[in-house]
């Protein structure tokens, strides 16, 4: 071998050397010094303009970014202040007049005033910009008319005043039980007029004004870094009004779709938090990292729609029987595995107060007591063969195994599987072209109603043709309602039709499986899942 | 005279003669027994060697190690691997053999007409080939599960629309370069046509590449036979392919490592068999072999 | 020689027009023809809001419309704005991921070459032998053990146990390296395979064994000849490979988390992000284009009787 040789190998081996030696520290060991928070969050975010986008981790950025008229606590969801420091409720319960603090300013020191907020609700429910959760402001007086542009419905019949800088007043269509926990939902959260009007974003979508050095936000934090399919980083906010407070020098957000990888760059220390963890791993994950992997309610149930235009699931009984035969114990226990409840009803339990009665159960025996009921009511020597429909993923598809499983071992039922894209899914669950197709459903606040309405006739996301007029009838008067004890009563009659009918078979409620390092402090687990950064700081437990 | 012989004359003693170095092939022959033997157990084992059901779930048996009962372990759902490692070779060796056919013969019969035609035909064609390349392969297996529904047929279309273009692109090049050469040209003087010069100058002298590229293009089938499984058109579930059972095993290797190995094993074994098998073929076949 | 070449590369950009503009076009109306739009989700939106974002983005127009205003936008080099991606524009997607996906690829390729030509030449050179049997055993191992299964093994072995690079993230330069590693012995094994195919093929035609008989040493035969004739497959099975690799993987992005081409490519089709889609297959396409012409130029330089066609 010459010397070239010798000296190349030689160079080869020291650099492997240098780099088995050198190792940097980690971001999880730096984090009580740098106090800069590392967090897993699913999906590169489809945008950081709070009226255009629709998703979770859109949610978690722009919440470190913008500050609604009011907070949440972080252990309990109750309302708090936030740009509002005080608010009163008129006696019919429709006009709620806000204080706004004098100390709220926007990131660029700008004051932020009743009108930035008018501006805003006029922003997003202008239908020009073609907001899709513009509906969520549909409670106001008038927006719905104003969102659908219809001739004559102005601005000036939209329910929204500015009294003066610092006194807006937002007038109702109805009294709503649940708008205060509306205006944390980012719809209802500020822009920044000047930034707006600059690329003229008023109007038009996908302008450049979300980014860093041009977004101007009133939240703890402001945007600093943001590298598509990589990180955005945001940094303290110095005018926030209780800037004082936050102890974060800074967060990082991950957009890792991948759980696998999710959950290795947490072992190695480079994130604090996963948005999720591979169901495969839990059982390892607990053991060798019992005080790290957290499991959380959240509000969310997982079920399987039941199309009942199709033969024969047009048979209240097969429906029933489907659903009395799935052993969810076995279920959650063995494939979820992440201390899922099992659901016999679909709200999940506790959701703004209600827990609904258990009108399902695991009974095989009354189970194939239907199905030979409906064999020899209709004539039948089988029943007709049913298909399960998911989108492609790892866990819908050991889920529909097993109760493929189920169902032919109990009922001795012919069941197919069909696997589709996400997009094609959609397609056929919104075109009612399949037999019994996965779904899973997060409420989007904490009341009954986020779940229940879903089912009302010909409701865009009943997709299983179902209707019932009583159905419709006791969610119409839970909405119309402020008393408390009646709207219950309404919402578990609901549950009780949902499990004599049987559109939906519920099979467990969720629970976000994580990891988290047990140096971030002031994290509280929550129904919702929100977790508002200001409380937020990294120290050793 | 060239080497580049045309075995014209005397076909059959040709072939004979290849089967008889084939026969002498040591890794050829192993490569034979090899393959067979594992054919065999996907084929007769999962009625044969195991009273497990590829299907039959048993949820609080799920991921147990390999033991006397499950010889390969079991899955999240309890099922026994083996016989579904077995079941799933059905499915990869079907896939695996049907659609490499389809790539090949589509792939030479298009690259050797384009190469040989030249000029603009051959301008066009090969047009069509990046088009197709280029073409979005996602929407296109979409468009296809849209429009005809989940069938297995459809697999070896997606598949084969793919899979050939590279073989086509090879093919070409080889012709270009023989077509011009001495025999061919010969071959021309003497008054022979297109389809004969191709079908009995041109093609044996492109097996050796074909052989080659045909034999890497089993195990690119049938991985990609688990990616088409994602959009909906591959293997329906509970039946399982090798490139599936590899796919799902893969993140577990750490956890789960009989989820991985078996399945890896057989999928491995079967690729080195075909390989030797490649190869001695692609040996016995050489028309300047007979010489030697 | 210079002349013709030159008329030949012409005559081929010429080609790649209309090719370029059949493929957006068929690609335009694929995408439109699958199921499902860039703004369905799992919640329904109400009606009157979906009208209002399809006004927004001219979804309303009739398709043929629609189609003429994008091809006129596409011929005045503007891709127009991702769907999906609200508030960035398709040329600046690419424009941020492609660098990184060329240099993982170009790493890669790099690594396939160094490790797959020399092993596939020695394999031929001693055929039947270990220095046959270890190299294209190692190389069907590699072929075998798809980037899916070879990148959580690599992760494994040198970030798990041995922690000595990050197991995902494109943050430093050693980032760079198990992920060129995994893609580039997968491409070194094709490569080794083919080599060697090509040059077995080739060292049994009369002008080598003339040359060698004529004592010239093994080196120069391999070399000045062999080589030559030999890497005609590879060099046609290197054009897409090529294409394919800067254009970025998706499995290797996904798994090592890279902000590459690659995850633009695939969940453009699966968002329905029609702008995307046609963005990055017109990028693919002129990639594949150029590189398919380099490939054929190869050919002909490698192969003195074969001329540009």
């Amino acid at each position: 071998m010459n010397r070239a040789w010798c000296r190349a190998f030689t160079s080869a081996g020291l650099l492997l050397f240098a780099v088995s030696c050198h190792r940097p520290l980690t971001h999880v060991e730096s984090g009580g010094r740098d106090q800069v928070l590392h967090l897993g969050n699913g999906t590169e975010p489809q945008g950081l303009d709070p009226h255009i986008v629709t998703g979770v981790p859109e949610h978690n950025i722009l919440s470190a970014l913008l500050e609604g008229l009011v907070t949440e606590d972080p252990r309990t969801l109750e309302v708090r202040p936030g740009v509002a420091e005080s608010w009163t409720l008129s006696p019919d319960r429709r006009v709620y007049t806000f204080r706004l603090r004098r100390t709220a300013r926007w990131s660029n020191g700008d004051a932020l005033t009743a009108h930035d907020f008018a501006y805003s609700f006029r922003r997003i429910l202008n239908p020009a910009l073609g907001a899709q959760y513009a509906y969520m402001l549909h409670v106001l007086r008038g927006a719905r008319a104003f969102n659908k542009g219809k001739a004559g419905a102005g601005w000036e019949g939209v329910g929204v005043e500015v009294l003066d800088d610092h006194t807006l007043r937002l007038t109702l269509e109805n009294a709503t039980p649940h708008f205060l926990e509306l205006l944390n939902h980012y719809s209802f959260w500020p822009v920044h007029p000047g930034t707006l009007e600059r690329f003229g974003a008023f109007a038009k979508r996908g302008t450049p004004w979300t980014r860093p050095g041009n977004f101007v936000g009133n939240g703890a934090f402001e945007l600093r870094e943001w590298r598509v399919n990589s990180r955005i980083e945001v940094a303290p906010n110095p005018h926030y009004w209780d800037a004082s407070n936050v102890a974060l020098k800074g967060i990082c957000f991950y957009p890792i779709d991948s759980a696998d990888t999710e959950e290795r760059a947490y072992r190695a220390g480079f994130i604090h938090r996963t948005q999720t963890v591979p169901i495969h791993r839990i059982d390892d994950l607990r053991r060798r990292r019992p005080g790290e992997i957290r499991f959380e309610t959240y509000l969310g149930t997982y079920f399987y729609r039941l199309n009942i235009t199709k033969k024969p699931l047009d048979d209240a009984r097969v429906r029933r029987a489907l659903a009395l035969a799935v052993d969810r114990a076995a279920l959650v226990s063995n494939i979820t595995r992440g201390g899922q409840q099992p659901a016999f009803h679909f709200c999940p339990p506790g959701t703004g107060g209600f827990t609904a009665p258990s009108g399902l159960k695991f009974d095989v025996v009354e189970a194939r007591r239907l199905i030979a009921e409906y064999l020899s009511a209709t004539g039948q020597a089988r029943v007709p063969p049913i298909e399960i429909l998911y989108n492609t993923s790892e866990s819908h598809k050991v889920i529909a195994e097993a109760i493929q499983g189920m169902w032919r071992d109990q009922l001795g039922l012919d069941v197919k599987l069909l696997n589709q894209e996400w997009k094609v899914y959609l397609d056929s669950v919104t075109q009612t072209n399949y037999f019994t197709s996965r779904a899973g459903w997060i409420g989007d606040y904490n009341d009954p109603n986020t779940f229940l309405d879903m089912w009302l006739t010909g409701g865009g996301n009943n997709n299983t043709g179902w209707s019932s007029a009583r159905y419709d009838e006791l969610i119409r008067k839970a909405a119309a309602t402020d008393d408390t004890a009646a709207r219950l009563r309404c919402f578990h009659e609901a549950e009780e039709i949902l499990a004599r009918e049987v559109p939906v078979v519920p099979l467990y409620f969720y629970v976000n499986v994580t990891l988290r390092h047990p140096t971030v402090q002031g994290w509280h687990p929550n129904v919702l899942d929100h977790h508002p950064y200001q409380h937020v700081r990294l120290q050793a437990p | 005279m060239s080497t580049h012989a045309a075995p014209d004359a005397g076909g059959a003693s040709l072939w004979r003669d290849a089967w008889l170095r084939l026969r002498a092939n040591r890794m050829a022959v192993a490569g034979f027994v090899l393959f067979g033997l594992i054919t065999f157990l996907c084929l007769a084992g999962p009625s044969i060697f195991t009273q497990h059901a590829f299907d039959q779930t048993q949820l609080s048996e799920h991921f147990r190690g390999p033991d006397r009962n499950h010889w390969f372990g079991t899955d999240a759902l309890g099922r026994d691997v083996f016989v579904r490692v077995l079941k799933g070779g059905q499915i990869s060796l079907a896939v695996g053999f049907l659609a490499t056919a389809v790539s090949v013969i589509l792939g030479v019969a298009y690259g050797a007409c384009s190469g040989y035609a030249g000029g603009r035909v051959d301008m066009v064609m090969m047009r069509a080939v990046d088009i197709l390349y280029s073409l979005p392969f996602t929407i296109f297996v979409i468009l296809l599960m849209v429009m005809f529904g989940r069938n297995f047929i459809l697999l070896f279309v997606a598949i084969g629309a793919v899979e050939w273009l590279t073989m086509a692109r090879i093919v070409r090049g080889q012709v270009l370069s023989l077509k011009h050469a001495e025999f061919v040209e010969a071959a021309r003087a003497l008054g022979f046509g297109a389809p004969r010069i191709l079908a009995h100058h041109i093609l044996p002298n492109l097996l050796g590449p074909v052989i080659i590229y045909a034999t890497l293009t089993v195990p690119a089938v049938m991985l990609l036979e688990a990616v088409l499984s994602f959009l909906g058109l591959g293997v329906q579930p509970p039946m399982s392919s090798w490139g599936l059972l590899i796919q799902e095993g893969a993140e577990k290797m750490d956890i789960y490592p009989w989820l991985l190995l078996f399945p890896a094993l057989f999928f491995s074994a079967a690729l080195f068999s075909l390989n030797f098998i490649g190869d001695g073929l692609r040996d016995a076949l050489d028309p300047r072999a007979a010489k030697d | 020689m210079q002349a013709s070449l030159a008329r030949f590369i012409l005559t081929r950009l010429l080609q790649a027009v209309p090719v370029l503009l059949i493929i957006a076009t068929l690609t335009f109306f694929m995408v439109r023809l699958a199921p499902g739009g860039p703004f369905s989700g799992e919640k329904k939106i109400p009606e009157e809001i979906q009208r209002n974002i399809e006004a927004h983005y001219g979804f309303d127009k009739p398709l043929g419309e629609q189609y003429l205003r994008y091809m006129g936008h596409l011929l005045q080099g503007d891709l127009g704005p991702s769907f999906k991606y609200v508030g960035w524009d398709v040329t600046e997607l690419i424009g941020q991921s492609f660098p990184v996906s060329l240099q993982l690829g170009a790493f890669a390729m790099l690594i396939a070459l160094a490790v797959g030509l020399p092993a596939g030449v020695i394999a031929a050179l001693r055929k039947n032998t270990a220095a046959d049997y270890i190299p294209m055993g190692l190389a069907m191992v590699g072929i075998c053990l798809p980037t899916f299964v070879m990148g959580p093994l690599l992760i494994l072995l040198f970030s798990s146990k041995l922690g000595w690079f990050s197991p995902m993230g494109w943050y430093s330069w050693r980032d760079l390296v198990l992920p060129s590693l995994t893609l580039g012995l997968y491409y070194a094994a094709y490569i080794a395979r083919l080599t060697r195919g090509g040059m077995l093929e080739v060292l049994g035609q009369d002008y080598l064994r003339t040359a060698r008989a004529k004592g010239a040493s093994t080196t120069r035969v391999v070399f000045r000849h062999a080589l030559r004739g030999a890497l005609q497959p590879v060099v046609a099975f290197l054009g897409p490979a090529m294409a394919g690799l800067i254009s970025g993987s998706f499995v290797i992005e996904t798994i090592f988390f890279i902000p590459g081409l690659g995850r633009h490519f695939v969940n453009a089709a699966f968002n329905r992000d029609y702008t995307m889609v046609i963005g990055t297959v017109l990028f693919y396409a002129v990639l594949i284009l150029a590189l398919n012409l380099l490939v054929d130029i190869v050919q002909a330089a490698l192969n003195p009787r074969s001329r540009l066609e």
